[in-house]
């Protein structure tokens, strides 16, 4: 799966996944209401940001703390098109996979990437392709089986179509 | 192996396992509750999916109950018709999920308990695997009653002599927090072992394996021992097997900690990594006082609140907001005359349930509202307005604190 866009904004370290979806932003669990909630507490321009390019940068520890799924669903549903961060906390990464959103891990992303660069970006073998500044990084790869998962569309879709 | 390895390669039935290997394990209890299981009960029942083991699957309703939003209300209502329509038990407002898994026999040691909340990694105080998931990997096991791990690295916790009177295991949790930071145990499992803990009560057992999750942990654990046997009884008929470490279990890093020195430690604002002794912020004022949630609202907090507390009053300008973790625990309080103490000095008692830890429900912070509070998590915007200040500390320090308005180590109170 390749996925080819602009790089909208980057996010600082430890960036929590309660930050990332909270309690109070949420008044309904649908996609618009988790949509409006994302990254309110951190970043209230981040809708309008997105409207930049579909790719999202985040640092280390991205998505600690709480197990809410709400977290990485809204950044899909507000239309992150592809996460890159220099590492995940153990449970976004699963909930990420889980629901399809595609996520990278590069531990060096930040030294490649500056806002409004394009990027080319192949997930099954790992590969970012700066477009704009024509320098190249790996992300980890994933062992098949998540791919699978996280490209075809979620783990649910997966039993379905395994049934 | 150490115990997580062991566990881990039963219910995988493997003989051995390694460090980043790749498992399927074999589940032995799930559950989800009203906040994170209505993301996946719609598609659950689209899909037609029936549950592995009803015995297995649990439900629960402990987030913000009774509710202050409608939508919390609509999210109770599923979770309740959820349990009925799979014939689930559903436990509703009885307390928090982490409080009642152990209480009602939920947690055995040995075995693997998996749940769509992150501080599951509770149950390692009773010598069982336990780790928070998501809401569709939840539907997945539900399901099918397994999930693909990966196995962690192990980090271990000497804790050696024992805490000093009014030094609890939460403030060793904090001061662990300032060794690892916040991510420093990511993905790996965090072994606690040592006289100090030997001694600890099962309680503040449970608020250091509540805590690794702080520090990224996949789970925390302590070997059981005859505390947790003596626990079990009368709560379990099914037979369990205490794994213990071996003698020469690998560890990625072991950590030498003397229990003995340890001092009440508070973490400030931001990350539970920013832990301090009580004395590097001793004097600072705040409003708000937080005594309760799973990391801090049993027995032994009460019992210590209430010993600080009796005869004295909260001061004026705080409100102590008191939740017990469950409807026994609440009884007990009662029966032990400690509700009442409470109340006289001025503090608020409310329902078992989880309140404003996750800033979802009573007793949210307002502007520059600065809180002291017995819960786990305190970045930003966590208990309400993005400009409040949460400053995490033990039950103990809670109530000192509470006492004389600002920041107080409780030793000076005895
Ligand atoms: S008490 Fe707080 S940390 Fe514990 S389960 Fe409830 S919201 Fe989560």
């Amino acid at each position: 799966m390749i996925i080819k866009d602009k790089v909208f904004e980057i996010y600082p370290d430890n960036i929590s996944a309660e930050q990332i979806a909270h309690t109070k932003h949420v008044n309904s669990l649908t996609p618009e209401g988790l949509a409006v909630a994302a990254m309110k507490d951190v970043d209230p321009d981040f809708l309008k940001k997105l409207g930049n390019g579909k790719i999202m940068i985040g640092g280390s520890n991205f998505g600690c703390n709480s197990s809410r799924e709400w977290a990485p669903s809204a950044l899909m549903y507000a239309g992150v098109e592809l996460l890159i961060a220099q590492s995940f906390s153990r449970i976004f990464f699963r909930n990420a996979i889980n629901i399809g959103l595609p996520i990278l891990e590069s531990p060096e992303i930040n030294e490649y990437v500056s806002v409004g660069d394009e990027l080319e970006v192949d997930l099954s073998t790992g590969e970012i392709k700066n477009i704009t500044t024509g320098k190249k990084t790996q992300g980890t790869i994933l062992p098949a089986f998540l791919l699978k998962i996280m490209t075809s569309g979620g783990l649910l879709e997966t039993l379905d179509a395994e049934r | 192996m150490n115990i997580t390895e062991k566990i881990l390669a039963k219910a995988a039935g493997l003989d051995k396992v390694e460090p980043d290997q790749i498992i399927e394990v074999a589940v032995d209890r799930a559950f989800t509750h009203e906040k994170l299981g209505p993301l996946f009960f719609k598609k659950f029942r689209e899909m037609g999916l029936t549950i592995w083991d009803t015995k297995r699957a649990i439900l629960f309703v402990d987030h913000g109950v009774p509710p202050s939003k409608v939508m919390d209300a609509d999210l109770i209502t599923e979770t309740v018709k959820f349990g009925e329509d799979y014939n689930l038990t559903c436990y509703n407002a009885e307390g928090i999920s982490h409080q009642l898994m152990p209480e009602k026999g939920n947690v055995l040691p040995g075995r693997v308990v998996v749940g769509t909340d992150s501080h599951t990694c509770t149950y390692g105080a009773f010598g069982a695997f336990s780790t928070g998931i998501g809401s569709t990997e939840m539907a997945w096991i539900f399901n099918k009653g397994r999930i693909w791990m990966k196995v962690p690295h192990a980090l271990l916790f000497k804790v050696s002599g024992e805490l000093a009177p009014f030094v609890m295991g939460k403030d060793l949790a904090l001061h662990i927090m300032s060794l690892t930071g916040a991510d420093g145990a990511n993905y790996k499992t965090m072994e606690f072992t040592g006289s100090a803990i030997k001694v600890m009560e099962l309680d503040s057992r449970m608020s250091l394996c509540n805590m690794a999750v702080e520090a990224g942990a996949k789970n925390g654990i302590i070997e059981a021992d005859e505390k947790v046997v003596e626990f079990l009884k009368g709560r379990t008929d099914e037979a369990y097997e205490i794994v213990k470490s071996d003698p020469d279990a690998a560890y990625e890093k072991v950590y030498e900690i003397d229990g003995s020195k340890l001092e009440p430690t508070v973490a400030c604002p931001g990350s539970s990594e920013n832990s301090v002794p009580v004395g590097d912020v001793e004097g600072t004022p705040f409003t708000r006082a937080l005594l309760g949630t799973c990391t801090n609202g049993r027995m032994e907090d009460f019992r210590i609140g209430a010993k600080i507390l009796k005869g004295r009053k909260i001061h004026p300008k705080v409100r102590l907001q008191v939740i017990p973790a469950s409807k026994d625990i609440f009884s007990q309080c009662i029966k032990e005359g400690i509700v009442q103490t409470f109340l006289d000095a001025g503090a608020i008692w409310c329902n078992p349930n989880c309140g404003p830890c996750a800033g979802g429900h009573y007793g949210l912070l307002g502007q520059d509202e600065v809180c002291v509070s017995s819960s786990n998590r305190n970045m930003k915007g966590r208990m309400g307005d993005p400009s409040s200040k949460v400053y995490l500390a033990s039950s103990a320090t809670v109530v000192a604190s509470a006492i004389n308005g600002k920041i107080t180590d409780p030793r000076s109170l005895v």
